[in-house]
């Protein structure tokens, strides 16, 4: 056996590991900049609240790019599922009805996605720039260009479900969190995963070995337009209201929170404990900047910063570990690895 | 032990004469005629040398018989039973035991290495969960065994990117041995080797004779593919041009022949 590599590079291979270490060290420096705001739990608690949506739509886009694909649309999908998700409850009165209906026309839009990328061949880049702008202004047709205000929701069981508290606890975390879990273990456990993983790897190989291209592809936009819709779901139930925008403010930020945590943007690898912390850095750095008394102009400026920092860091990491095998290379060559395997 | 480098005796001795047998084949892409009219069979005990210039057609003609292309016309029979081309795959050749070591890159750069070895036959629980730590035992085991390994430092975990070319040729090799195939298809198995490792490649490919099983085995070096080879099929623009028995022609007079033609197709071009 080769003798085990000194402790901090194992330690810099485990998943996420560095990312989460910076989220820490931002709170601890949060802490000491604003005692007051950083050591009560109320922050935590908005945060819990305010995380989920983002996270939500951040673990998705994690599959989808580490397919080697991006979705721009999901920001019209969290439009338009909310808006079906509002009618059904403003107008209809029947909200288990417009949750389904919300996730089925999520779970429609990616598939649409899915079917224009793997069957009729357009770059995904391409193909959900025009579906963000074909169901994002659908949604402002359906809704007349109205906001919904849907001031008594939280007397619904659907509300209590989904966003209600237990203590001071946002119920939307839990959910957020579990469905991460499950995304991980179908990510690096189950077929699906490794085929997405492949596909983003090299999809000449992965077809080579047998992975059906196409039919997973599909598979995992459908999956992003489905998770884009529950996003929703938490977001308009959260917000007790529907305005024909949400959800564009969320491109940029999902696409930080998932390139912070360190996948690849060449596909083929992929953190979603990296995702996680990164979503978190992202919504903290907000409110970390209003709370220590910076003016709230400087928030995008901090978030660059962090971004290019965790960015940087991934790369000397993955630099490290290439260098690591080019000296094992020439060692080889030069017949200085020590004992011969048996 | 499975994948050790002595091959088994075919466990289930049907009866058929040809492990896999094309008929009248053509493929073309786009005006490109890559194949035409190509009659092609393997016998079940059989080690079919392919060979020809570059261009001649043999990769073509494996990736239709692995699975990864459709043919534009002929038919394809596999243990005698005609294939429905419709449903015809990688998935579907694999579950028909024949395995193929590409020419070209055939494994996930960033992938590591035990992922490689069982992608697209995953070693899955009763939940469909991959079983992560067989998965891995087993790759430790088989890296042993692979050829094109010198040296320490690489486990089932380490990622394809970290390895050399011979090291990868071994894995995409140790992988085809390991699924025990009853017809394994190796598509210059020995470019990145050397001279040591590729003995090891020639002893595998007469252990799979002796195993019962076929090959077909495509390679550059005249002098290796005649060593072993039960019969060659030369291919030439995508037909075939010659069929010859072992022992109908010495080294020297193939290589005459192929020089030949490739000289042909040169005075042709001029």
């Amino acid at each position: 056996m080769p003798a085990r590599d000194p402790l901090p590079a194992r330690l810099l291979r485990v998943e996420g590991l560095p990312i989460t270490a910076v989220l820490l060290i931002l709170v601890a420096l949060f802490m000491l900049i604003a005692p007051e705001v950083f050591l009560s739990y109320r922050i935590y608690m908005s945060f819990l609240a305010n995380v989920p949506p983002l996270l939500v739509l951040a673990a998705g886009l994690t599959l989808l790019i580490a397919a080697g694909e991006i979705d721009l649309s999901f920001p019209s999908i969290v439009a338009l599922s909310g808006w079906v998700l509002a009618y059904c409850i403003h107008d209809l009165e029947a909200p288990w009805l417009g949750l389904i209906l919300a996730l089925a026309a999520g779970t429609f839009v990616g598939w649409l996605n899915g079917v224009l990328v793997a069957h009729v061949g357009i770059p995904s880049i391409i193909a959900t720039l025009a579906t963000q702008f074909l169901w994002g202004g659908l949604t402002t047709v359906f809704s007349k260009g109205l906001s919904y205000s849907l001031g008594d929701i939280d007397e619904l069981f659907v509300w209590d479900l989904f966003v209600g508290r237990i203590g001071p606890l946002p119920v939307q975390c839990l959910w957020s969190l579990g469905l991460t879990v499950c995304l991980w273990f179908v990510l690096n456990r189950r077929r699906f995963g490794e085929h997405l993983l492949f596909i983003g790897d090299n999809a000449k190989v992965a077809e080579i070995v047998g992975v059906n291209t196409r039919r997973e592809k599909t598979r995992a936009f459908a999956l992003m337009g489905c998770l884009a819709a529950f996003a929703s779901v938490l977001l308009t139930l959260e917000n007790k209201n529907f305005f024909n925008t949400q959800g564009g403010g969320y491109l940029l930020e999902v696409m930080a929170a998932v390139f912070i945590g360190g996948t690849s943007v060449f596909g083929g690898k992929a953190s979603l404990v990296g995702t996680v912390a990164g979503s978190f850095i992202i919504v903290m750095v907000e409110a970390g900047i209003v709370a220590t008394g910076l003016q709230g102009f400087w928030v995008r400026a901090v978030v660059g910063v962090v971004f290019l920092a965790a960015v940087v860091g991934h790369l000397l990491i993955q630099g490290s570990e290439h260098g690591k095998t080019r000296l094992r290379l020439l060692r080889g060559r030069f017949g200085l690895n020590q004992g011969e395997r048996t | 032990m499975p994948h050790s480098l002595s091959a088994a005796p075919v466990r289930d001795p049907e009866t058929f004469h040809h492990i896999v047998r094309l008929e009248r084949v053509d493929m073309t892409f786009g005006h490109v005629q890559a194949l035409s009219q190509i009659d092609f069979e393997v016998g079940r005990n059989e080690i079919v040398g392919l060979i020809g210039d570059n261009g001649a057609g043999k990769s073509t003609l494996i990736k239709i018989i692995s699975g990864v292309l459709r043919p534009t016309a002929g038919t394809v029979w596999v243990r005698d039973k005609r294939v429905d081309p419709s449903s015809y795959s990688v998935r579907r050749a694999h579950d028909l035991r024949i395995e193929t070591v590409h020419q070209s890159q055939s494994l996930g750069e960033k992938q590591p290495l035990w992922r490689n070895l069982f992608v697209g036959r995953q070693i899955v629980g009763r939940f469909g969960f991959i079983d992560v730590k067989q998965e891995k035992a087993i790759a430790d085991q088989l890296l042993r065994q692979a050829i094109g390994f010198r040296g320490h430092g690489i486990t089932s975990e380490s990622t394809v990117a970290d390895l050399s070319g011979g090291e990868r040729q071994g894995v995409a090799i140790a992988r085809a041995m390991h699924f025990r195939a009853d017809l394994i298809v190796l598509d210059e198995p020995t470019t990145a080797l050397a001279v040591s490792e590729v003995r090891k490649v020639l002893a595998f490919i007469e252990g799979v004779k002796t195993g019962g099983r076929a090959c077909i085995y495509i390679e550059h070096n005249l002098a290796h593919v005649h060593e072993v080879a039960d019969r060659l099929v030369i291919l030439d623009r995508g037909r075939v041009i010659r069929d010859i028995k072992k022992g109908e022609m010495s080294l020297a007079e193939l290589t005459n022949q192929m020089v030949a033609l490739h000289d042909g197709h040169a005075d042709a071009r001029a």
